[in-house]
């Protein structure tokens, strides 16, 4: 559906260019600018793009809400931090442990989905919702009678993305280019979160796409055609949970620290933001809704500061005020652009009508 | 093929109940392959019932389905759609949200095959399947007569259109029996006329037709023979003319005082 704009081709090719070029020096360039904590933000953002683009497949294309998908970020970087840390002291590469942690994830997914089959609406979320919380709660206690997740204390030490002596924990010089662990990181995250964006958009305008949409829009009519219900679904929860575990991976890799507290049920809704903001079932949508919701709370910081610079004291606490905006933008967005902030054309019509 | 005519569908005894309410009790019907086939009655007659445990979406207490000479997997519409049976539905059932085309292309779903790594890695086998589904699509979106509105959004078609692009639909799984849930209702003369042109061109096309309906003069017309249903019992089979003429029919329509 998206995917195909009649463009000419060389047009087509020299805005990829463009944009590619954009993409490579965009970390340099705000690290110049912005400092490297923008840097920073930017990895984290691409790490909710993958997770945000694995909850529209769920929730977008095939129209199941779920309110824990958190849970499988949390299982991806458990899963990563268990196998490539001195926990166990195991330290697996990661060539094989995102693969791994993805097909772990995918398993969760299914476990997940399988009682929740002929759960809709309302009820789907909250058997979700307790899902979420039931991963959150375990990692939380699995430090005994064996430590397994070290508890409330997380797991520290987890190996950086590695290959042979090359960590990316480590700055390198390159041709005069300083390439910090911000940046290398950047470029990994940057190649997975497209390389998830291709699929989205390949899964959307496929066979089995077309069954998920089909499901979301009228399960009845969805099974009358044929399509086994149960099996699709199922693959829509193994597919978006996928996504969310290798960014649960990339994320235990980047942070060298995961605790049950970067899980909770407050992640999950701001994920569920992401997708609704940007443009359900949209993938560049979902991209800028992900973009967007981490990006601005980190903007607003600025509030603070800028406030003693103008008026000598600080009226509104920066973090108070970021959830009082976020709010605000939520109400507004829902009024005004209920298809999101960027809808897909046919969506948008669909509004206007 | 045996000596006797060759039945598609054979229902023996279906029974269906609802708590205390019998809602199809002992029906046995068999409907031959090329035919058009009415099952008409007053409402609550137990005909969309029929349709329900037809294709799967309920459970029949009792009874069994041969359809084209195996039994028919009860409980999974999915694999009575894959068996060859396809329905539309009494308050149509599109994917509103999806564009006429699309919606035909999920009826291509039972048909074809291709999964997830065939959609992530786009091989030659995946695009030739999808092109073969594009094309089969817009082909039916043409033969019902809608394909101007091919990316126009189901659920901003007109009413008329919205039951043809339900028909195109059924027809895109390939089935050997298209079930039919009042196609005709809602429709003024000149579409129910268009209609039973369209239908005529499928049985012509090799379709058997089960067609519920209560617009007794397309049914007269179009279907060879008629089965009545009352309170969950069929009451009568035949030629829609003697049909017609049955007292049980006539008291079932008019009720027992008229009788």
């Amino acid at each position: 559906m998206a995917t195909t704009l009649p463009r000419q081709p060389a047009a087509k090719w020299l805005g990829i260019v463009l944009i590619a070029v954009a993409l490579v020096v965009l970390p340099f360039a705000v690290d110049a600018t912005l400092g490297r904590a923008w840097v920073r933000i930017i990895d984290v953002a691409l790490l909710f793009v993958m997770l945000a683009l694995g909850l529209n497949i769920v929730v977008g294309y095939a129209g199941l809400l779920d309110l824990g998908y958190v849970a499988f970020f949390a299982v991806g970087a458990y899963a990563y931090a268990l196998l490539a840390s001195p926990q166990f002291d195991i330290h697996t590469s990661f060539l094989l442990l995102l693969p791994l942690g993805a097909l772990i994830t995918a398993m969760f997914g299914v476990l997940l989905g399988a009682p929740t089959l002929k759960l809709r609406g309302d009820y789907l979320a909250i058997v979700t919702l307790g899902f979420g919380e039931i991963i959150r709660i375990f990692l939380n206690n699995l430090n005994r009678p064996f430590n397994i997740t070290n508890g409330p204390q997380g797991i520290t030490l987890i190996d950086p993305l590695q290959i042979g002596d090359v960590a990316l924990s480590k700055t390198f010089v390159i041709g005069g280019i300083t390439l910090a662990p911000v940046h290398s990181y950047y470029f990994v995250f940057l190649l997975c979160a497209l390389l998830i964006v291709v699929v989205s958009l390949r899964l959307e305008d496929s066979r089995i796409g077309r069954a998920w949409v089909a499901i979301r829009e009228d399960e009845a009519a969805a099974k009358a055609m044929g399509i086994n219900t149960r099996d699709i679904k199922l693959l829509a929860f193994a597919m978006g949970a996928t996504f969310g575990g290798v960014s649960g991976g990339l994320y235990a890799a980047f942070q060298g620290f995961v605790s049950p507290e970067s899980f909770t049920l407050l992640d999950s809704i701001m994920i569920l933001c992401m997708v609704v903001l940007g443009g359900m079932g949209h993938v560049p949508g979902v991209v800028l809704g992900a973009v967007l919701l981490t990006a601005l709370p980190e903007a607003l910081r600025y509030v603070g500061p800028l406030q003693k610079d103008w008026f000598g004291q600080v009226f509104v606490d920066p973090s108070d005020l970021r959830m009082l905006l976020f709010g605000l933008a939520l109400v507004l967005m829902m009024l005004f652009r209920p298809a999101g902030l960027w809808p897909s054309k046919i969506r948008k019509r669909e509004w206007t009508a | 093929m045996s000596g006797r005519m060759s039945a598609l569908l054979e229902a023996k005894s279906i029974s269906k109940r609802f708590g205390g309410l019998e809602a199809l009790t002992d029906v046995t019907l068999a409907i031959s392959r090329g035919e058009i086939y009415g099952l008409i009655g007053p409402n609550g007659a137990g005909k969309t019932t029929f349709f329900n445990v037809l294709t799967g979406f309920y459970r029949a207490d009792h009874g069994e389905f041969t359809f084209d000479g195996e039994p028919l997997y009860a409980g999974a519409p999915h694999r009575v759609a894959a068996a060859g049976i396809a329905r539309t539905f009494q308050n149509i059932r599109l994917f509103g949200n999806m564009t006429a085309l699309e919606n035909v292309m999920v009826g291509r779903h039972v048909r074809t095959r291709s999964g997830v790594i065939g959609a992530v890695l786009r091989n030659a086998a995946t695009r030739a399947e999808e092109r073969a589904v594009h094309e089969h699509s817009y082909r039916l979106l043409e033969y019902v007569g809608i394909a101007a509105r091919q990316s126009d959004l189901a659920h901003s078609l007109p009413y008329g259109d919205q039951r043809r692009l339900e028909i195109a639909r059924a027809l895109a799984t390939e089935p050997k029996l298209l079930a039919l849930d009042e196609p005709a209702a809602g429709m003024n003369a000149t579409e129910t006329a268009t209609l039973r042109q369209l239908l005529e061109l499928i049985r012509t096309d090799g379709t058997t037709i089960l067609l519920i309906e209560h617009d007794v003069k397309l049914v007269m017309g179009l279907c060879d023979r008629v089965a009545v249903l009352d309170y969950g019992l069929k009451i009568a089979e035949g030629q829609p003319a003697e049909v017609q003429r049955n007292p049980a029919v006539i008291e079932a329509y008019l009720g027992g005082a008229l009788a």
